[in-house]
């Protein structure tokens, strides 16, 4: 008997879910990385969060575990009303074409993935240009190195972490052209994003060629790179969140990719969000360097002025920065 | 030692497997504060009440389906073939090439087409390891392991190297051309105005799992072939006695199950994702391990055990979605099935073998 009631209250419980979520509240779905890799899908959780906490309101969301997955979460929350579906990872372009036309009332956002917006009018895709934030920290480790050295760890070797890598070593360059700048990728398959002792061991590597300051865009993996860093007295780069706080004094600067500001973005749009293609730059606030307590002592006003300079060139058009994604060459580094 | 009925062994040893993962899995969700009753609603009504949910389903278990058969036919010859998850990559990719290259008129011929090249490409990658045990003597199940890696390597280099549009960031093929599409359950089912799995992956190639079910019971139970590869399977010396070469078995086993593995590659290639894309077998050929042992090696018993996983993932899937429950916590759920199932089966066996054998003398 009671396991009767115990087994009817759960499925009013159920209905009553399936009734009260048809509000339009927003739904975020995180990349296979999860929820907190401390890291890109982690901006993005607290983005959503610091959302909830300004305006009061609820967001739901969910990790994917497979593939298959995807379109599954995205139609799931668009039947039921959820409005806007907001996506991190590249990994969802596709995906999301393929099922925005059935929802033509819900609008969906793809952050790092690009779909069409003349085919499916109801998408935002967000873009940001790494290639710059990367420079400018590549900026950062070429002035601070003591050794002529400086390296990059990145979590699966695909166009995206290519794209990090050359802005670094374009960077890095700008500063000391006679500077070395290595390059390591952890893996080739999604495990690369989450395996900090690979991310260490190559951490050691480098530090034996030399390196001093090591910038890791690799997901969890960096989390591995930049303990290891700190453990030999070099310097680390963090990436996409702040990641200064994580090794006082051993981090330079975490490289910004404000993920979480397109998603409190999209959040307070809510339905009435712009759809298009959004690319999120130095001029946008999308990327830059962190200065916080943490790093404010190793950060010279020499080494800030020039950064700042290069910005502002940047923004202004007079550096270009080369982006490894436009033609898959980079004139910096060679992988 | 008495042996136990039939179906005690067949029924029963998996059903109380099951219960005793279920009630395990209860617990955890107790621990962390969530209603395991309501966890369950959610799963069975996510997966199994709806033509949906039931879409998801059975796109999970044609995969399970065909990895499962591959490492059955293996293990009767008592190859432990662990390679499944890089024989089903590389059979992704025969279909991505077979359906990229060459300009199909109707989905029918590219499905045969892409079959063929599915099961020749994860038959191929088997066949490596396969030559090394019967010839070199390494162990089968060291080198299919490495293979799984050295696949992940090959596709990744490939899908971001050579098969990548240029400019598109993520490491996938181009799509492949409508003609290539196979038809959905949706499409197959629907009929005006009552949509029946809507949106789901399920498709064409269930049906072929089905198939490939009664084929492997024809191959094993009622071909020489099977004859000899069970023979093998028991003992290779008794298989040698009765004239039957041991290196030429391996060999074949592995083929044939490669090339199942590599079948799993028109489910998830051709029939859901329409491209190639990183990480195509998604751990399904690990599942097959749990499903083979579970089913004990027989086609029937690997679509049951297929569907009690789809049916696991999909409402996994659900359970993602609706509650707080954690995706890690929806991992040990599974995790708990695979362990009573395959890896403790001892832990049920022998009291119940006890039990028989008790009850029996009392007969006496």
């Amino acid at each position: 008997m009671t396991l009767m009631t115990k087994f009817l209250s759960a499925a009013a419980t159920g209905l009553a879910l399936a009734a009260t979520s048809a509000v339009a509240d927003p739904a975020l779905i995180y990349d296979l990385g999860g929820k907190f890799d401390k890291s890109f899908n982690e901006a993005a959780f607290n983005g959503a969060t610091k959302w909830a906490e300004d305006t009061g309101g609820s967001f739901k969301d969910i990790e994917i575990t497979s593939e298959a997955q995807r379109e599954q979460a995205l139609r799931g929350f668009a039947e039921k009303g959820f409005n806007p579906v907001i996506t991190t990872g590249f990994s969802f372009s596709t995906p999301i074409a393929n099922v925005a036309a059935d929802y033509p009332d819900i609008n969906f956002v793809t952050i790092d993935g690009f779909v069409d917006p003349a085919e499916h009018p109801n998408v935002l895709s967000v873009l940001f240009s790494e290639a710059e934030g990367s420079y400018l920290v590549g900026m950062l480790a070429g002035m601070e190195s003591k050794t002529g050295t400086v390296s990059f760890v990145g979590g699966m070797d695909i166009p995206l972490i290519r794209k990090f890598a050359c802005g670094y070593a374009q960077g890095a360059k700008a500063v000391n052209p006679d500077i070395k700048v290595i390059s390591n990728m952890t893996g080739t398959d999604p495990s690369a994003w989450n395996d900090p002792v690979k991310g260490s061991e190559l951490t050691k590597a480098q530090v034996d060629q030399g390196s001093d300051v090591i910038f890791a865009a690799a997901g969890a993996t960096g989390l591995g790179v930049l303990q290891t860093a700190a453990d030999n007295k070099v310097f680390g780069i963090g990436v996409d969140s702040n990641q200064n706080y994580l090794h006082p004094g051993n981090m330079l600067t975490s490289m910004l990719k404000r993920v979480d500001l397109a998603v409190a973005d999209a959040m307070t749009a809510g339905a009435d969000l712009e759809t298009g293609v959004h690319v999120l730059g130095l001029a946008q606030d999308g990327v830059g360097y962190a200065m916080d307590e943490y790093n404010a002592d190793l950060i010279t006003e020499e080494m800030k002025a020039a950064v700042e300079d290069a910005k502002a060139k940047i923004i202004s058009g007079e550096i270009l920065v080369h982006d490894y994604t436009a033609d898959d060459t980079c004139p910096a580094l060679s992988f | 030692m008495d042996r136990m009925p039939a179906w005690a062994d067949v029924v029963l040893i998996p059903l109380i497997s099951l219960i005793l993962a279920a009630i395990l899995s209860a617990l955890a969700i107790l621990a962390i504060g969530e209603s395991p009753a309501e966890a369950f609603y959610l799963m069975v009504d996510g997966a199994l009440m709806r033509s949906s949910g039931w879409g998801y389903t059975l796109y999970y278990a044609t995969n399970f389906i065909f990895t499962g058969l591959a490492v059955s036919v293996a293990f009767h010859a008592k190859l432990f073939n662990i390679g499944g998850e890089g024989q089903a990559a590389l059979g992704g990719l025969g279909v991505a090439l077979a359906c990229l290259y060459i300009p199909w008129p109707h989905w029918s011929l590219a499905l045969l087409g892409s079959a063929v090249g599915a099961a020749a490409f994860g038959a191929l990658w088997a066949l490596i390891p396969a030559y090394l045990q019967a010839k070199r003597g390494s162990h089968i199940v060291i080198t299919t392991i490495m293979f799984n890696f050295i696949a992940a390597a090959l596709l990744n280099y490939l899908l971001v190297n050579v098969l990548r549009p240029v400019g598109a960031m993520e490491p996938a093929s181009a799509s492949f051309a409508a003609a290539t599409h196979l038809p959905t359950f949706q499409s197959m089912f629907s009929s005006e105005g009552n949509t029946l799995f809507r949106g789901s992956p399920a498709n064409i190639t269930f049906f072929i799992a089905l198939i490939a079910c009664v084929f492997v019971w024809l191959l094993i139970w009622r071909s020489k072939l099977g004859y000899e590869i069970r023979s093998q399977g028991y003992s290779e010396s008794g298989a040698k006695y009765a004239g039957i070469s041991p290196s030429r078995i391996i060999i074949i086993a592995m083929l044939i199950s490669g090339a199942l593995s590599g079948m799993m590659g028109v489910n998830a290639t051709q029939g859901a994702a329409g491209r190639l894309i990183l990480n195509s077998a998604e751990g399904a050929g690990f599942i097959g391990i749990a499903v083979a042992l579970m089913g004990r090696n027989h086609p029937f018993g690997v679509l049951l055990a297929s569907l009690l996983f789809g049916f696991l993932y999909q409402g996994g899937a659900e359970l993602a979605m609706w509650t707080s429950i954690p995706r890690e916590l929806i991992i040990v759920i599974q995790a708990l099935v695979i362990l009573f199932t395959g890896a403790l089966d001892n832990m049920v066996r022998w009291p119940l073998e006890a039990l028989f054998a008790r009850l029996r003398k009392k007969e006496a």
